[in-house]
């Protein structure tokens, strides 16, 4: 029986797990090799490390970043973070991930997801969405917008419809994050979540706002999601992952067990 | 121990190789060099992508001296769209035939309202009898991306069911194949490498 995916994310900057509310105010979390290596022992069914620094000059920081995290990682390992170009993205993969994880880039030239898919397969292409909602929207749902910067700039495209077009162009996978939420352990945004998942045939990985177990069972369940994102709930020995699923099973949700 | 892995340029071969040399092998990648074929003592064809891209094999005349390596005993594993090719063809690219080793092809997966590509961690369903997934016990989960898949037969080794029962490994005797990523299956998949680095003519390891 297929199984829900408990994904550890690492925020890395400057070559460190960072860990922030709403994307500002980042705090030291430790070694991104060490940390990735720790969660895919404590049962994380996939690692992704997302650079938030992104800057050119960072660019040799986050490759060897990757090839040191990679080394004796053998779950699957999905990186983003400043990735332009579909030779941006060779260079993560040669590095040794298995999928990459494009945002802004990919708002700017669509093409780029063709590109990455066409070379590596769609199964290695994740189309990362920062999503917030827009409260004096007639729909807040269906009218969510995408946001780049960080969070900080509108993209002016609606959610639903750019996880749609990402689909269409041979995405793999898509990466939800509710910059509402994000950093806020109040919970996922299980309806706008539900809204991607049930407009694309792809699956959707839910982020942003896990705090409780209780959360994840919510996403997967009201929220449709096949696999949620906890950051900040992994950080600082607060759960792992296989506790996490473990309380997971209890409550019906399949997951990997044991792992 | 050495294996001769095949490069057909569809995705990369990085958590493949890192896998195998963690288990101690030593890799050898060729994308044409048919002398590193005739001298394998063991061939991995991995595989991530459009069954599409095996017509590189074709070009390159690999395939016919993948075919004889294989009628000489040497052990070959084929991994995702490289186990796929083991078969008739995949309705993915209709027009490219596979090395049909298995006679069956390989079909998408059927209608449904489940998405595909399937993809995450499933469980497998191990046959008794099997090598290459010795030591797997029941249930045991590996990760799987794909949304062609081969059917049940009389060589599948294990099966994983999604929308239906579908082969997640062949094998009949020297020739194996697994649907899923081994090199991304944690211990599991680390395990069913370690089996077929182990494997050997004739015998029981």
């Amino acid at each position: 029986m297929i199984t829900k995916r408990i994904i550890a994310c690492l925020d890395v900057h400057d070559g460190r797990v960072v860990k922030g509310v709403q994307f500002v105010d980042l705090i030291d979390a430790g070694d991104p090799a060490t940390q990735a290596a720790r969660h895919a022992r404590e049962g994380a069914d996939e690692i992704v490390l997302l650079d938030i620094t992104a800057t050119h000059e960072g660019r040799q920081t986050l490759l060897d970043t990757v090839r040191r995290t990679a080394r004796e990682l053998f779950v699957p390992f999905c990186v983003g973070g400043g990735i332009r170009t579909a030779d941006d993205a060779a260079q993560v993969f040669d590095a040794g991930a298995d999928k990459v994880s494009v945002n802004s880039a990919a708002l700017k030239d669509p093409m780029l997801i063709d590109a990455i898919g066409r070379s590596f397969g769609a199964q290695a292409v994740v189309v990362a969405i920062d999503a917030r909602r827009d409260p004096d929207a007639a729909d807040p749902v269906r009218d969510a917008q995408v946001f780049v910067q960080g969070g900080r700039k509108p993209a002016g495209r609606r959610v639903v419809e750019w996880a749609r077009e990402a689909e269409d162009r041979g995405a793999g996978e898509i990466l939800l994050t509710s910059m509402n939420s994000d950093g806020m352990r109040t919970g996922f945004d299980c309806e706008l979540t539900a809204a991607v998942s049930e407009s694309v045939g792809i699956p959707v990985i839910a982020s942003g706002g896990a705090g409780t177990v209780e959360h994840f069972v919510d996403v997967f369940g009201r929220g449709k999601a096949d696999a949620a994102l906890a950051a900040s709930i992994f950080h600082f020995g607060v759960s792992s992952a296989r506790s996490l699923k473990e309380e997971l099973a209890r409550a019906g949700v399949s997951v990997r067990l044991p792992c | 121990m050495r294996v001769t892995v095949i490069d057909y340029k569809a995705g990369n071969l990085t958590s493949v190789l890192k896998a195998l040399r963690h288990l101690g092998a030593e890799t050898i990648v060729t994308d044409g060099d048919l002398a590193l074929v005739e001298a394998a003592e063991r061939i991995v064809l991995p595989g991530v992508g459009h069954f599409q891209a095996t017509d590189r094999l074709d070009a390159t005349s690999l395939t016919p001296a993948i075919r004889a390596a294989i009628a000489r005993g040497v052990p070959f594993l084929g991994i995702c769209v490289g186990m796929q090719w083991l078969y008739a063809g995949s309705s993915e690219a209709p027009a490219q035939p596979g090395l049909g080793h298995f006679a069956e092809p390989c079909t998408h997966f059927s209608e449904s309202t489940e998405k595909v590509p399937h993809v995450g961690w499933n469980s497998l369903e191990v046959r008794t009898g099997s090598r290459l997934l010795a030591g797997v016990e029941a249930g045991e989960y590996v990760y799987f991306t794909h949304s062609y898949k081969a059917p049940v037969t009389a060589d599948t080794a294990a099966t994983s069911y999604y929308i239906e029962p579908f082969a997640a490994a062949v094998e009949r005797g020297n020739v194996m194949g697994v649907q899923f990523h081994p090199e991304k299956s944690g211990a599991t998949g680390l395990k069913i490498l370690s089996n077929f680095l182990a494997w050997k003519a004739g015998g029981a390891e």
